[in-house]
């Protein structure tokens, strides 16, 4: 696939999921089950992202810059900063330890 | 002596304004976020500015061109996949707003392109049906003005930047993530499912070509949910609202309280 394929296909197929919510029966949601299964197919997606974006490089796993620039980016999320300085920061903190030399 | 009803400040649609501009300028600002890493993955201006256009789902573009970072073109089925996925929120959020948006087909099509966790949040946490649609449009537009605008211009910025992991960019995708992720981490259950599908993901990195790693981790999430382990059994008011709440992000949910 091209990367112009892959661009619109993926776009149709999340507005299509959006359309969809217009189109079914709102007895979906009084299953508690399928929300909540849906919302931890959610969380389980963002954290297998995490761990790849900071440990994989192709199918390989390294351990480099990303690991501390990712922790340093919890603890500010867990002092409530905000999002934007937040990435801001974690990007500064990995070019920062490439810079010295202290990671790869 | 105004009655309370003629009070400007106390017109729950302008207070549906307000919390929206906030909640939407906000948002929008990490577009440009999302621009630069795009255009570092390997995408061009014009497909990163596509992606927010007709996508319109943060989440997914992030797990979109995430993939393609690490697999390339090759990698795409499982990058559409992952950002199909991670979508598919949007299908409960729909049938959540559908209710209050009314009108015709026309309506609801421009409705159901703006239906994402902040258009939604913002709308459910009002008290009167008008204000809910107010805050439900203006939510919607404001993101959409700037998410696309934002994106603009962190793709021409990422493109200008050149060698992006000596700016740590590679780091600022994971941190992007974790976001995302952090204020759906209030219960046990939704923990428990995190680590393990982070467990799952990277102990399959190094045997499955790069995308799939991430989609079979979601099987840890239907596991955890059909069989509700780890779950405090305590069936919440509503399960939608809920998610598009948890996934505002702090400081944007002191403003709207």
């Amino acid at each position: 696939m091209t990367l112009w394929q892959i661009v619109l296909l993926a776009s149709i197929v999340c507005l299509a999921l959006k359309f969809a919510g217009y189109l079914v029966p709102s007895a979906v949601l009084e299953k508690p089950g399928a929300a909540r299964t849906a919302n931890l197919v959610t969380v389980a997606l963002l954290a297998a992202l995490i761990a790849v974006q900071t440990l994989g490089a192709g199918t390989d796993l390294v351990l480099d810059a990303r690991v501390p620039a990712v922790a340093f980016a919890a603890v500010l999320f867990a002092l409530r900063v905000p999002f934007v300085v937040v990435v801001i920061a974690a990007a500064g903190a990995a070019a920062l330890l490439r810079a010295l030399g202290w990671a790869a | 002596m105004a009655a309370p009803a003629s009070d400007p400040d106390r017109d729950p649609r302008r207070a549906a304004t307000r919390s929206a501009i906030a909640v939407g300028v906000a948002t929008a600002a990490y577009g440009i976020s999302f621009g630069a890493l795009s255009v570092a993955a390997g995408l061009d201006v014009w497909q990163t500015c596509v992606l927010s256009l007709l996508m319109f789902t943060g989440g997914s573009q992030y797990a979109l061109v995430g993939v393609i970072a690490s697999g390339g073109a090759a990698a795409g089925p499982a990058g559409i996949a992952g950002a199909a996925l991670l979508g598919a929120r949007n299908v409960l959020y729909g049938i959540r707003v559908k209710p209050l948006i009314g009108g015709g087909f026309w309506r609801k099509a421009a409705a159901a392109v703006f239906t994402i966790d902040e258009s939604t949040a913002v709308a459910v946490a009002q008290p009167t049906l008008a204000a809910q649609r107010r805050g439900f449009w203006v939510t919607g537009l404001v993101i959409y003005a700037g998410w696309n605008l934002t994106t603009l211009v962190g793709a021409l910025l990422g493109d200008a930047l050149g060698d992006v992991r000596q700016y740590g960019l590679d780091a600022a995708a994971a941190a992007a993530f974790l976001g995302l992720l952090w204020p759906r981490l209030r219960e046990v259950q939704p923990v428990a499912v995190a680590i393990g599908a982070a467990v799952v993901a990277t102990a399959l990195v190094p045997v499955l070509p790069p995308g799939l790693p991430v989609l079979l981790a979601a099987l840890v999430a239907v596991v955890v949910g059909t069989l509700d382990l780890f779950g405090a059994r305590s069936a919440l008011p509503d399960p939608v609202e809920e998610e598009a709440r948890s996934a505002l992000h702090g400081s944007v949910e002191e403003e709207r309280t």
